[in-house]
């Protein structure tokens, strides 16, 4: 783990327990900035649907592969990173869950769930890995317990 | 908390009760090889019951799918019962809501079986 004062950073297996791993700092890492109930339940559900994707598309559970976690508390924002090693996912191959031909697809919704719970989803695919990017507006002076830095 | 699965009959009504969590790995897998398990012994009317159920991902939600059309494709029916409020907002969020028939009470959800 490397910390600085306001970013955290996780180097991470490509298995099932990194999944439950992501979702555990993220519950711990929006409790300590100050989000309520709600917004740290979508927070961590993001990470986590962010980590499925990073172990099981990205990185295909290969062992010799890794998940970068990462959480930065900036001015207003929390934004987390989570970057596989995989061959970069095709985006414009990601159906429209909603659609009704799809409502009855068992998978696809990750990426819909990440931007529903979400202010701005970011993802960029590469051929050296995909890089998510996750933000959510921190809102009130007690957040994190101190005030932003101006 | 991982998933714990309970099943009885009631009425010929197969009540499924679910508690813990429903999400990729083992919680999917247990809610998978539990309705699988009902239909291969021909009980095809299930209601999951998710009053225990406080948290579920994709994987899960997709899983409640898988049950949902494995069950229908085998002339059965599944229904849900008492969700929980983030469960009912997921359903609510992709729109599951309508394709999945949900009941808030036992009694009713037993006697809407024909």
């Amino acid at each position: 783990m490397a910390m600085t004062e306001q970013r955290v950073s996780y180097t991470l297996d490509s298995s099932l327990e990194t999944i439950d791993n992501a979702e555990e700092k993220a519950t711990r890492f929006a409790t300590e900035l100050g989000f309520g109930d709600d917004e740290i339940m979508q927070i961590s559900m993001a990470v986590r649907e962010g980590a499925v994707n990073a172990v099981l598309h990205g990185n295909a559970y290969a062992p010799d592969k890794k998940v970068i976690l990462a959480f930065e508390r900036t001015g207003s924002e929390l934004v987390i990173t989570i970057r596989d090693q995989g061959k970069g996912m095709d985006l414009s191959k990601i159906p429209n869950p909603l659609a009704p031909e799809n409502l009855l697809k068992t998978s696809g919704r990750g990426i819909f769930l990440m931007r529903s719970f979400m202010d701005v989803v970011e993802i960029r695919p590469s051929s050296t890995g995909t890089e998510l990017k996750l933000i959510k507006h921190v809102h009130g002076p007690t957040a994190g317990g101190k005030e932003a830095s101006q | 908390m991982t998933m714990k699965v309970g099943s009885r009959q009631v009425d010929g009504v197969t009540i499924v009760d679910c508690s813990g969590r429903i999400t990729l790995g083992e919680g999917s897998v247990i809610l998978r090889d539990t309705v699988r398990d009902l239909l291969s012994k021909g009980n095809k009317k299930i209601v999951l019951n998710l009053a225990d159920v406080n948290y579920i991902d994709s994987s899960g939600i997709g899983e409640l799918v898988s049950a949902f059309t494995t069950t229908k494709n085998q002339g059965g029916e599944l229904k849900l019962l008492n969700l929980t409020k983030k469960v009912n907002d997921l359903l609510q969020i992709t729109k599951l809501y309508t394709v999945f028939d949900v009941k808030d009470d036992e009694p009713s959800a037993v006697k809407s079986f024909k």
